[in-house]
């Protein structure tokens, strides 16, 4: 089952990109979809049967050299099986909804066939993705990761009209590179220090490389601390973080299901789906995984401020991806591996939403994606409206303080949040308050700008504006579905007691009485614990009992805690016995609990108050406060320094060492060696020979006499 | 077959002399004769170097199809393939038809074009199934002379300069390789490589003009093949002829010169410095390894800011022979078997983008940059080509040119992190110069007027492709292929390597304990 997920988006690519000709451009789109849909839903079927052990199932042997063996192979465990659904899931309903939006295209004339290469671009890179979540080795996962890095790139220069499109295109690609740039380097230190790349020998060998000291570059590094961190440089470029976030707003350049399905719901993620996947190896990272924290809370709050001004709708929603990519990864430096996953999955169906939304209100509005003129929407395409409201409640998280019931990013933001907390990073627990509460402000601002108010800009447009087509309104449909749901249904799954937490990822769990005992009990009595967990392991029946005996028990003694008291590389995760935060953020103050739903209220107010209320507000405020208005305006600047620090001065220095290293030093030098030589050799091969051919076939022939003759005189060859 | 050897070395010789004794005339007749005659001997030779590779042992690790004869003047005719020659020379005669096939339109003199390249080729396959010193050095030395005749006679309006700077770069290495090879027969009194091989070259510190040269004699023979084979490569400093002549070559003369005959440079210190001389290679690794990783960072810069096609692709072409030092140098298996793999698929990648730069120099006759622009509006099939071969250029994973970069880059970063880190960044700078050329070649509008009529490849140059991008992917998703064959040979080279340089030590070790 697993084998058909993984290669029908592949064949679906193929048959798009190539066979198009021979069996239409409408016949291909359809079947391209179909076999997204049919992986979709073996994906659910593997999501609801997966028993949480760990299966490997192998393809080919790849790259083989002495003591490397690379294969290809798929890794089932719960992390790939959580991958899948979002992948399948998202990738097919947008599939679908690409038969709306691209069925008319102005970048396009009308004798072009643009709409195949479209859907086979969709269909590689779902076929790419797939490859990288389900890889069994880092080098697969390489694979898949620049996989996604190339058709990420296709599809953002899809309209290759557009230089804006090429030009952001390649800087994708190229801020990418340098991500994968510490991405490799972290592959090949792993492999210099376990002789493998397999992720089941590097999780094994995991205590080992903690306690190894590699001497990488100018000093001597923790192993573990320093793979840690170059895995989490490509974490950075793909998940686009701080440092390497620049081409995430530019990426929206591409089509809007490009911008739903790649630069939302999946692509983007892969880096915390990496940190997650690596977490044997981060769990011993105690340095670089604060590193990830404070990253991640910082790009939370940057993205986050950038958002607040931004006026073009998808560049909006592609700043607020950035900031809850920077939550997942807050969530996974803590330690809760699992809240990361949490928001990874809940995020994928509301922004995925949210852009499909943003896309429906575009193609409404003949492609125009100013906000400001947009205004006074909501009666004309009411729809798409609703669809876009509920997944603004999702994303700024409403829902009942200190319940489990809300919409699906009220769940997993607060369980973040939590985490970060308990984690004991107050700097990333604020960062992230304060984010949570920019977050519902640009949100409901979007809300505002774009569907309340009076229109605004072209008149044309506004009077035109008209619903979307079924096909595009069936994907919002399920999408919201998610949205509404995931979060209060995997609640338990992904963030509840240790028990159920640690069932669904399959990692063995001990019943300790506190939870500060439990690193103690778990350590000195892992050997003997985890040899009974395999048993009931081993047992379905038996172990259920257990569980249930264990919910009972924390019923009645309400403090009872469990501890995971899996080895590295049991189970998806690997939550070292010293790591309680799971535990520690159920049991945090009830005013954090609270708090981010107050930040998303205080948020939701400010909008109202500048958007509805007053709306000459916020002009006037940006005239008070230029500085600020430009700096946010303008991205903090980072792109005019990214110009100016890199790109200038590697244009600059490749043109030095071209016209004065190569030209002036080498060739000069060359040169003036040459004026004695070759006048002396041309007189000897004759001057009438204007070739030098000649004067090379000379002194070779000469040499080989001189050879021949030293021979003959020490008595021949033998 | 005792002699198979022989028949596909000198099989593209007789055709060459064939051509010249018996093909009269300069007609259209003529013409196509000779571009057939020469397209059937090149195929020809593919499909019966194939058996060599149908009967090879990859497990053994000696010399196979090995032929001995007495040569004149008591010099030897000795030839053989082991693990680490076979395929280049399934690499030259697997190019050889391609490129004959794209001369089609060659126009001057073309009689003269067809017995230039099958003798090249012959010479080509001979370099890398030479088992004799002179043998060697007359292969290697005279595939140089088609080439210059190539640059020379059917090259640009600057081939005079190319091919100057050819020979004055060439000519040094080779005077000094001559001249090691002298002392290695003195210090051996053989020439035949395989005794050679096992002979352990004096490495006592030699004092020189009251110079102290650690390492002796084979310091100095490695620095003397150094020179060649790095001119060859080409390695910075010594990279400038590159460029040039690749700008000057015909199409089908830069595909030789970047898929077959850098390639001789990788070969040469895999077959000599690193077996024959291994107290000399160790010493001067660093230097070597530095100079690679410089060579990469350094050339991708300049390939960066190039405005001409072809020399963009040649800077990137010596970026990539850059890895393939480092590998060799590396001197553990995943580097050699990376250098190896980066050569071939270098051989098929690099030719392959040299073609693409050939289809649309025949329909434009420029190579600038600035002249193009939005080529995919008339020609998506060349721009799916290309936007394939940038991919392989910058290393994508499932292209052949991820596996020999990664391969290398795996063996550095066990011996040293800092060059190791820096080589590493040629992965960053790779795909802004590849991807650039792309985006300003084939992307955008169709604006200037001159591009307007421009049409897409024809069924022969789509044909020629065809292989090109087959073998590119099946290596990227299926490496074995060529790791199988070399691993065992790079295996044992390897382990020769450390035995030696583990004698080594031991000796010096000995003599400093019997000065006390």
């Amino acid at each position: 089952m697993a084998y058909i997920i993984l290669f029908a988006p592949l064949i679906g690519a193929l048959v798009a990109g190539f066979g198009w000709r021979f069996i239409g451009e409408t016949v291909a789109q359809y079947f391209a979809t179909a076999l997204l849909f049919l992986a979709a839903l073996l994906s659910w079927i593997v999501f609801f049967s997966f028993d949480g052990t760990t299966q490997s199932l192998p393809i080919l042997t790849w790259i083989q050299s002495g003591t490397l063996d690379t294969a290809w192979a798929i890794r089932l465990d719960r992390l790939t099986a959580i991958m899948l659904i979002v992948i399948t899931s998202v990738s097919s309903l947008v599939h679908l909804y690409s038969f709306g939006y691209m069925a008319h295209d102005e970048n396009f004339g009308h004798h072009e066939h643009y709409k195949a290469r479209f859907f086979a671009y969709l269909s590689f890179f779902t076929f790419a993705m797939l490859m990288l979540v389900t890889a069994d080795n880092l080098v697969q996962m390489f694979f898949g990761w620049e996989g996604v890095g190339l058709a990420s790139y296709l599809l953002i220069g899809f309209y290759f009209r557009k230089p804006s499109a090429n030009a952001a295109a390649m800087k994708a690609f190229v801020v990418n590179r340098v991500g994968d740039f510490g991405f490799a380097l972290g592959i090949f230190a792993l492999f210099m220090l376990t002789d493998s790349i397999n992720f089941s020998d590097i999780f094994a060998a995991a205590p080992a490389i903690a306690e190894t000291n590699i001497t990488f570059l100018w000093q001597e590094w923790n192993a573990a601390e320093i793979i840690a961190l170059l895995l989490f440089i490509g974490a950075m470029g793909k998940s686009a973080q701080l440092i390497l976030h620049t081409w995430l707003p530019d990426a929206m350049e591409g089509p809007t299901p490009v911008s739903a399905l790649i630069h939302a719901a999946t692509m983007v993620t892969a880096g915390v789906f990496l940190v997650c996947r690596m977490s044997p190896i981060m769990e011993f990272a105690p340095n670089a995984t604060t590193f990830i924290t404070v990253l991640g809370a910082t790009t939370a709050f940057f993205a986050a401020t950038i958002g607040l001004v931004q006026t073009d709708i998808k560049r909006v929603i592609a700043y607020s991806t950035c900031s809850q990519l920077g939550y997942m990864f807050v969530a996974a430096g803590v330690g809760a591996y699992s809240p990361a996953m949490f928001h990874l999955f809940t995020h994928a169906f509301f922004k995925a939403m949210l852009f499909l939304g943003a896309g429906s209100v575009i193609h409404a509005m003949h492609h125009e994606q100013d906000m400001m003129n947009y205004g006074g929407l909501r009666k004309k395409i009411p729809l798409t409206f609703a669809a876009m409201i509920i997944g603004t409640l999702a994303i700024t998280g409403v829902g009942i303080p200190l319940t489990h019931f809300g919409f699906a990013g009220f769940l997993s933001k607060d369980a973040i949040i939590e985490s970060a907390y308990a984690g004991g990073n107050m700097y990333a627990f604020w960062l992230l308050v304060i984010a949570a509460a920019f977050t519902s402000f640009y949100s409901w601002r979007l809300i505002f700008l774009t569907f309340y108010g009076k229109p605004r800009g072209d008149k044309h447009a506004h009077e035109h504006a008209h619903e979307s087509p079924m096909v595009m309104l069936i994907p919002l449909g399920v999408l919201s579905l998610g949205a509404i749901f995931a979060g209060m249904i995997w609640y338990n799954s992904f963030f509840g007691h240790a028990d159920q937490v640690g069932k669904f990822y399959g990692i063995p769990v001990a019943e300790a009485a506190g939870h500060g005992e439990a690193a103690t009990h778990g350590a000195a009595g892992s050997d003997d614990m985890s040899g009974h967990t395999e048993e009931t392991h081993a047992d379905e029946g038996h172990a259920a009992a257990v569980e249930e005996h264990h919910g009972d028990a924390a019923a009645e003694h309400g403090e009872v805690h469990a501890g995971f008291i899996g080895k590295p590389g049991e189970g998806a995760l690997y939550i070292s016995p010293s790591n309680t935060v799971l535990d520690d953020a159920h049991a945090v103050p009830s005013w954090v609990k609270v708090s981010p739903f107050f930040a998303m209220l205080g948020g939701l107010l400010m909008a109202v108050w500048f958007y509805l209320v007053n709306p000459s507000l916020p002009g006037r405020l940006a005239a008070n406060q230029r500085p600020l208005y430009l700096f946010l305006l303008n991205k903090w600047y980072f792109d005019e320094i990214y110009d100016f620090v890199f790109v200038q001065p590697s244009k600059a220095i490749g043109r030095f060492l071209w016209k004065k290293g190569d030209g002036t030093v080498i060739d000069g030098a060359l040169n003036g060696l040459a004026m004695g030589i070759v006048p002396f050799f041309t007189r000897l091969a004759g001057r009438a020979q204007s070739g030098y051919i000649f004067g090379y076939a000379f002194a070779m022939v000469l040499g080989i006499a001189i050879l021949i003759t030293w021979m003959t005189l020490t008595g021949g060859a033998n | 077959m005792d002699n198979l050897l022989s028949i596909v070395t000198f099989l593209p010789l007789v055709a060459a002399l064939v051509l010249a004794i018996f093909l009269r005339g300069n007609d259209e007749a003529a013409q196509k004769n000779a571009k057939w005659l020469a397209f059937v001997a090149t195929s020809a030779t593919f499909l019966i170097s194939l058996f060599i590779l149908a009967e090879f042992d990859a497990a053994n690790t000696g010399f196979q199809y090995v032929e001995e004869r007495d040569w004149l003047l008591g010099l030897k005719y000795k030839v053989g393939v082991d693990g680490i020659s076979v395929l280049f020379v399934l690499l030259t005669t697997f190019m050889m038809p391609l490129v004959i096939a794209c001369s089609w339109d060659v126009k001057t003199r073309v009689k003269e074009y067809m017995i230039a390249f099958l003798a090249l080729e012959t010479l080509m396959i001979g370099v890398f199934v030479s088992l004799d010193l002179v043998l060697f050095y007359l292969f290697f030395e005279a595939s140089l002379i088609p080439m210059f005749l190539i640059i020379g006679i059917w090259g640009g309006a600057n081939r005079i300069y190319a091919s100057f700077k050819f020979f004055l770069y060439t000519f040094f290495g080779s005077v000094l390789m001559l001249v090691a090879m002298v002392a290695m027969y003195a210090d051996a009194g053989t020439t035949d490589i395989p005794t050679l091989l096992t002979h352990q070259f004096a490495s006592e510190t030699l004092n020189v003009f009251g110079f102290q040269i650690i390492g002796g004699m084979q310091t100095l023979m490695f620095v003397a093949f150094f020179a060649s084979f790095a001119v060859k490569m080409p390695m910075w400093p010594v990279h400038t002829w590159l460029p040039d002549a690749h700008v000057q070559a015909p199409t089908a003369g830069s595909v030789v010169l970047a898929a077959i005959l850098l390639k001789m440079g990788g070969y040469g210190f895999l077959r000599f410095s690193l077996p024959m001389f291994p107290i000399g290679t160790e010493l001067l690794t660093p230097l070597v390894l530095w100079m690679s990783a410089i060579a990469i960072v350094y050339t991708s810069l300049v390939a960066l800011v190039q405005e001409d096609m072809k020399k963009l692709i040649a800077y990137s072409s010596v970026a990539h022979m850059g890895y393939v030092t480092m590998g060799i140098f590396a001197a553990n298996q995943q580097g050699i078997d990376g250098a190896i793999f980066q050569m071939l698929s270098h051989g098929f990648i690099s030719g392959a983008l040299f073609l693409c730069v050939g289809v649309i120099y025949d329909r434009m006759h420029t190579r600038d940059i600035d002249a193009y622009g939005g080529l995919v509006n008339r020609m998506p099939a060349y721009a799916l080509v290309f936007m394939l071969f940038t991919m392989a250029n910058v290393g994508l994973p499932g292209t052949s040119g991820f596996v020999g970069e990664f391969l290398t880059l795996m063996g550095i970063f066990q011996v040293n992190t800092w060059v190791a880190a820096v080589a590493a960044m040629g992965v960053i700078f790779s795909a802004a110069y590849a991807l650039w050329l792309y985006r300003r070649v084939v992307m955008g509008d169709l604006i200037k007027e001159s591009l307007k009529s421009i049409t897409d490849m024809t069924k022969r140059e789509r044909a020629i492709f065809a292989p090109l991008i087959f073998m590119t992917i099946l290596l990227g998703v299926y490496p074995s292929l060529i790791t199988d064959i070399i691993g065992p040979s790079v295996t044992a080279l390897v382990q020769h390597y450390d035995t030696a340089l583990a004698a080594g030590a031991e000796m010096s070790h000995n003599s400093q304990v019997a000065l006390h």
